[in-house]
């Protein structure tokens, strides 16, 4: 049937929930339900990491279609399957979301003490959500998984959170929503049109033209909010300062990649003449939140303020790249999605380091780490160093093929897209300097600790998996080369029917 | 082979210290890095030698893929001629000498293993800018040297200056690299790959290439060329992007003598020479090198004459000589400039290295006001001083003298308006370079002490693994000018550079330079001695006239002092409005505009339903009125529009 010759997909999307079961059936001692809780996700979610390597190993970079695909009957009256199936876009953040998870869980070990149960649990129901929604390959099933990725993120930050964590999470919630709202109708418009809710199908059927403009619209307003694009990403500063560092980690590193994945699945290939159409609008946005924000970054006082202002600008940089709609525009996004998804989650972990020891995460409470924390400040210099976009990171690969690309669109795209070159040196080290470098003369912090085995074990494969995106990239280009290159052709194909079809007119 | 075992070792040896410093001790760290250099230093000048001299084939070693995206391809490879090959030798053997050095400089520091693991991670990374094939990698090592230097700057980094002066080196390097990043996706938008070889060999195919931009359209090598050198100017501390170096002083010295003299910042003159094929063919380009060239070369050579911290001297200094290989790139003596970044990088080295020992011996002072006297108390460090001065003042027979009349002649010979400026600009800055070495001479080791008495009794030369590297590089500093003049410059320059700079067919430059009048060639020795002697009057024999000059053109002396007031201007022009924007843009921009819709609404939809619930009264009266209303309204409506 598949590659794995089992439902691969389904078994990842779905044994995070067995591991929920188990952890909900525990009875006990709170201190036995906690370990319990911690142990069982764990290995849970390195269980499910381990099996989607199959993935890694068995994808075929080669077809640029859909693989490991797995379809069941679900609603057949109305024309809706559960099916399943990665091709080169979505496969390695797949993998992403399973590689995060038990670093996410290893990383809350000792932070999360108020209800490890619940917490836990949201999380394994969290990771169904992510791998769902990566591997779906019917609008309505991705648009459950799309949706339903919001609950337990919901929770975490309005559970866990720090003091102003109702307000961020009605605000992450509200300002989602909403835009899911406009996402479901054009959803419905699709499905009348096309009769069909299955996405390869869907790909290759032509919407008219002004009907494309209302669907770009409608998908534009729920993707853009979750990118988040400038100017509705408010609620992202908010939800990381209040969220617990796991929370952080998982938001950026995979729920902020689900609005650029979005516009990747649907509106470039589904919507080609509107996306040609609305390419300017989205640059103008783009640069503005490079700018714009890195600026914001430069003034912040509060460390996962500023992380979360670079996760904007970062993000702009990506929006950029698939809107160029060429080779090395969307390679070099989706490379830029993976390395921020590694690099932020990797920055907010070394917040949360600090922030689990002193509790604050003010900047000015900090200063002079470096004397007593060598291997902390080695981490957070080199996550700083590939933030930044430091050639041999994984930072760097990404910003130049969207810098290539976006200079095939305009000098000016280029030049001003890449101004967080500048800008993300002047907030990163300007940060770095703060926290780690200078005197150590604050009382509390001078009996601070270095890195705990633990919390080596968290950062070690995310070190390695920079430094290993940086220097060689094309391990993990290769996966996409096909698909990119297919979407590429066919954007290009349908914008020239459309020329010819016009002229046509003009001709008659 | 041996060529990449040049590059590697370094690398290895920074891992090692790096990770390992603590676990196998100091002195262990230092023997293995300096092993490593050793046998790098090796290697390198082998391949050199085997290269040039045994009749050597160029080629490139492909170490494997890099980045990949559609026609976009870039390879890890370390490409081998003689451009490349010249670059190694010098930067393996000057890096292993200050590898040396630092065992004694660096002596009584407690992070030791950090800082060799610094020196030898530098040091891969210029490797690997200079030995790369591609511009992407070339930008690599770029950026590695940056992040080195980062390190190194901010190596002491409980020092708040130190930290400040770290931060600034990157960010406005980080300037230039834009420029650069950028100019390379010119160019592979012009000639579809940014591999060197595949550039060079369509050069002629795309020389009529245009590219629109800022509202007009021009030949779009001229425009490779600017952005390029936007890159090279931020590396190389060119007038506007010069800030950084002076405050990269803060860093210990033997970084300033490796990477703040001798390499790094001669990165770019180097990435002019290794684009030398593209620039012979964007004359407009080169006239803006040279003349930025020149321009640096005497601005920072006035800064140099008022400065009183040893290391500033000479940090204005290099950038004032940085100035002239530019000058040399910007008229096409693509040799020249080379030429003059090896011999400037032996006895710049030199120099810094010199006022290290006199720093040792001084009991860390810097200022040399407070200096004077010691010349007979360290009597080699006095002579290596004096052998470096008059290499930089271009006296003969020393090195400079060679590679900086060469530049000058070629600025007068190359006949255009951008080389004759570039020429008198180094005129008079020969002249000032003089005056200012020999100001530093004087005042560091003649005169009367200036000194405490306990600073006068700890006065002493420094250990023999400090000025053994000394020795040898001011060797270098001697014989390396006419050794190597006529094999660089001469008549049969290709057989020296091979395919490694090729110029236009109608770059005579080298041939004309030989043709100059007499007065030209004559010219920069002739103002050389008078700055001397300039020197020796107001310093020597009359030390008072400094004072009175200095309150008598008061204004000219705070303007030259504070450095032409480019750091106040930037912080008024650039810092201060920017950080005020970005919490313009945060705290009205984010928080009250774009915040305000959302928390606006919120507050709307809860205001609004508190007033809505008054009409809730739970009387029953209340509501039978109310009904009362809505059915007489109701019957109206029904009766008017029935």
């Amino acid at each position: 049937m598949n590659a794995a010759g089992f439902p691969l997909l389904s078994l990842l999307t779905f044994l995070p929930l067995a591991g929920a079961v188990v952890i909900m059936s525990v009875r006990g001692d709170e201190a036995t339900v906690a370990a319990n809780a911690r142990w069982t996700a764990l290995w849970t979610s390195l269980i499910v990491f381990a099996l989607s390597l199959i993935l890694w190993v068995r994808f075929d970079p080669s077809d640029p279609g859909f693989q490991f695909v797995e379809q069941a009957s679900w609603l057949p009256q109305w024309g809706i399957t559960y099916k399943m199936g990665v091709d080169g876009i979505s496969v390695l953040f797949v993998l992403l979301s399973t590689a995060l998870t038990p670093i996410c869980i290893l990383a809350s070990w000792e932070a999360i003490q108020t209800r490890v149960r619940e917490f836990m649990l949201s999380f394994l129901i969290l990771e169904t959500m992510m791998v769902g929604m990566f591997c779906a390959l019917d609008f309505v099933v991705f648009y459950m998984f799309f949706e339903g990725v919001l609950i337990p993120m919901y929770l975490i930050i309005g559970i866990w959170g720090g003091p102003r964590r109702v307000y961020a999470a009605i605000k992450f919630f509200l300002y989602t929503l909403a835009g899911s709202v406009l996402m479901l109708l054009a959803l419905l418009a699709m499905w009348y049109a096309a009769g069909t809710t299955d996405i390869p199908a869907l790909l290759k059927y032509s919407f008219p033209a002004s009907m494309q403009t209302w669907l770009f619209l409608a998908f534009f307003a729920s993707f853009a909010v979750k990118v988040p694009m400038w100017p509705v990403h408010t609620w992202l500063p908010d939800a990381h300062v209040e969220a617990p560092t796991a929370g952080s980690v998982i938001l950026a590193g995979v729920l902020l990649k689900m609005g650029a994945y979005g516009f990747l699945r649907f509106s470039v290939p589904m919507l080609p003449l509107a996306s040609a159409y609305f390419a300017p609008f989205i640059y103008t946005l783009s640069v503005v939140a490079v700018i714009y924000t890195s600026l914001v970054a430069l003034a912040q006082t509060d460390m996962k303020k500023l992380i979360a202002y670079s996760s904007v600008a970062h993000m702009g940089v990506v929006t950029i790249g698939i809107f160029t709609i060429n080779m090395q525009g969307v390679s070099g996004a989706l490379f830029q999605m993976l390395s921020h998804g590694v690099v932020s989650a990797a920055l907010f972990l070394c917040v949360g380091v600090i922030y689990d020891r002193m509790h604050t995460r003010e900047i000015a409470r900090y200063g002079g780490l470096a004397s007593r924390m060598p291997a902390y400040a080695f981490t957070f210099m080199l996550f700083t160093m590939a933030s930044v976009g430091l050639p041999g990171t994984a930072g760097f690969v990404g910003e130049v093929l969207v810098l290539i690309g976006a200079f095939k669109v305009s000098f000016w795209l280029a030049l001003l897209g890449s101004m967080g070159m500048i800008l993300g040196a002047a907030y990163m080290l300007y940060l770095y300097r703060r926290v780690v470098f200078g005197r150590l003369t604050k009382d509390e912090l001078k009996s601070i600790l270095d890195l705990s085995p633990r919390e080596i074990a968290v950062f070690a494969p995310l070190i390695i998996l920079t430094l290993w995106m940086g220097i060689y990239p094309s391990s993990f280009t290769s996966f996409w080369d096909a698909s990119v290159s297919a979407m590429v052709e066919h954007h290009q194909a349908a914008l020239l029917l459309h020329d010819t079809v016009k002229l046509a007119g003009v001709m008659k | 082979m041996l060529y990449a075992v040049a590059v590697f070792a370094p690398l290895l040896g920074s891992v090692v210290a790096g990770f390992f410093g603590k676990a196998i001790g100091d002195r262990a760290a230092q023997a293995v890095t300096i092993l490593c250099m050793l046998l790098a230093s090796a290697c390198g000048v082998a391949s050199f030698v085997s290269l040039v001299y045994q009749g050597g084939t160029p080629g490139v070693v492909d170490l494997g893929t890099w980045v990949d995206a559609g026609s976009f391809h870039v390879s890890w490879a370390l490409r081998y001629d003689t451009l490349s090959a010249v670059m190694v030798a010098m930067v393996t053997c000057v890096a292993t000498l200050i590898h040396i050095y630092s065992v004694g400089y660096m002596s009584h520091d407690n992070s030791i293993a950090r800082f060799f693991s610094y020196l030898s991670l530098f040091t891969f990374a210029m490797l690997m800018l200079v030995t790369a094939d591609n511009l992407l990698q070339l930008f690599f090592g770029w950026e590695g040297v940056g992040l080195a230097s980062y390190l190194l700057i901010g190596f002491w980094y409980e020092k708040p200056s130190a930290c400040a002066a770290a931060m600034k080196a990157f960010i406005v390097n980080r300037i230039g690299d834009l420029g650069f990043a950028v100019g390379i996706a010119l160019v592979f938008f012009t000639f579809g790959s940014i591999q060197f070889g595949d550039i060079f060999a369509a050069i002629g195919q795309h020389s009529a290439d245009t590219y629109h931009v800022l509202g007009g359209t021009w030949p779009a090598f001229e425009v490779i060329g600017v952005l390029l050198f936007i890159g090279a100017m931020g590396k190389s501390a060119q007038l506007g992007l010069h800030v950084w170096l002076p405050d990269a002083m803060e860093g210990p010295t033997p970084v300033s003598a490796l990477i703040h003299a001798a390499t790094m910042v001669t990165a770019g003159v180097f990435l002019m020479a290794r684009m030398s094929p593209l620039l012979d063919h964007a004359p407009g380009a080169l006239a803006f090198v040279a003349v930025v060239g020149g321009s640096t070369a005497l601005f920072a050579a006035t800064i140099g004459c008022v400065q009183n911290d040893i290391k500033r001297v000479i940090a204005y200094s290099t950038c004032s000589q940085l100035g002239y290989m530019f000058v040399a790139a910007g008229v096409g003596a693509y040799q020249a400039s080379i030429f003059h970044l090896l011999t400037h990088a032996f006895f710049k080295a030199l120099l810094f290295m010199g006022a290290g020992s006199v720093i040792h011996a001084m009991s860390d002072e810097q200022d040399i006001r407070k200096m004077g006297g010691i010349w007979k108390k360290i009597p080699l460090t006095y002579t290596v001083m004096w052998i470096g001065s008059l290499a930089l003042g271009g006296v003969y027979p020393f090195a400079g003298y060679f590679s900086k009349d060469a530049i000058l002649e070629a600025a007068w010979a190359s006949d255009s308006a951008s080389g004759h400026y570039g020429f008198w600009c180094g005129l008079i800055a020969a002249f000032l370079t003089a005056f200012y070495s020999w100001r530093l001479l004087i005042l560091t080791f003649h005169g009367k002490p200036r000194a405490d008495h306990h600073t006068m009794e700890h006065v002493h030369e420094s250990p023999a693994v400090m000025t053994v590297p000394l020795i040898l590089l001011a060797i270098g500093a001697v014989v390396l000018g006419f050794l190597f003049r006529d094999q660089l410059l001469g008549e049969h320059w290709q057989a020296f550079w091979g395919q490694s700079i090729q110029i236009a067919a109608d770059n005579h430059v080298l041939h004309a330079m030989e043709e100059v009048p007499g007065w030209v060639a004559l010219a920069p020795s002739v103002l050389g001695f008078a700055g001397i002697a300039l020197a020796y009057f107001m310093y020597m024999a009359v030390p008072s006239l400094p004072g009175q000059l200095a309150s008598a053109f008061a204004p000219v002396y705070r303007f030259l002092l504070n450095k032409w007031y480019f750091d106040e201007l930037y912080d008024a022009v650039l810092v201060r409005p920017l950080m005020a924007l970005s919490r313009l843009l945060w705290q009205v921009g984010d928080a009250t505009l774009i915040d305000g819709i959302p928390n606006g609404m919120a507050s709307l939809t809860s205001d609004s339903s508190a007033q809505v619930v008054k009409v809730q009264t739970g009387s029953i009266a209340n509501y039978a009125f109310a009904m009362l209303i809505g059915v007489v309204a109701l019957i109206s409506v029904f009766l008017i529009f029935r």
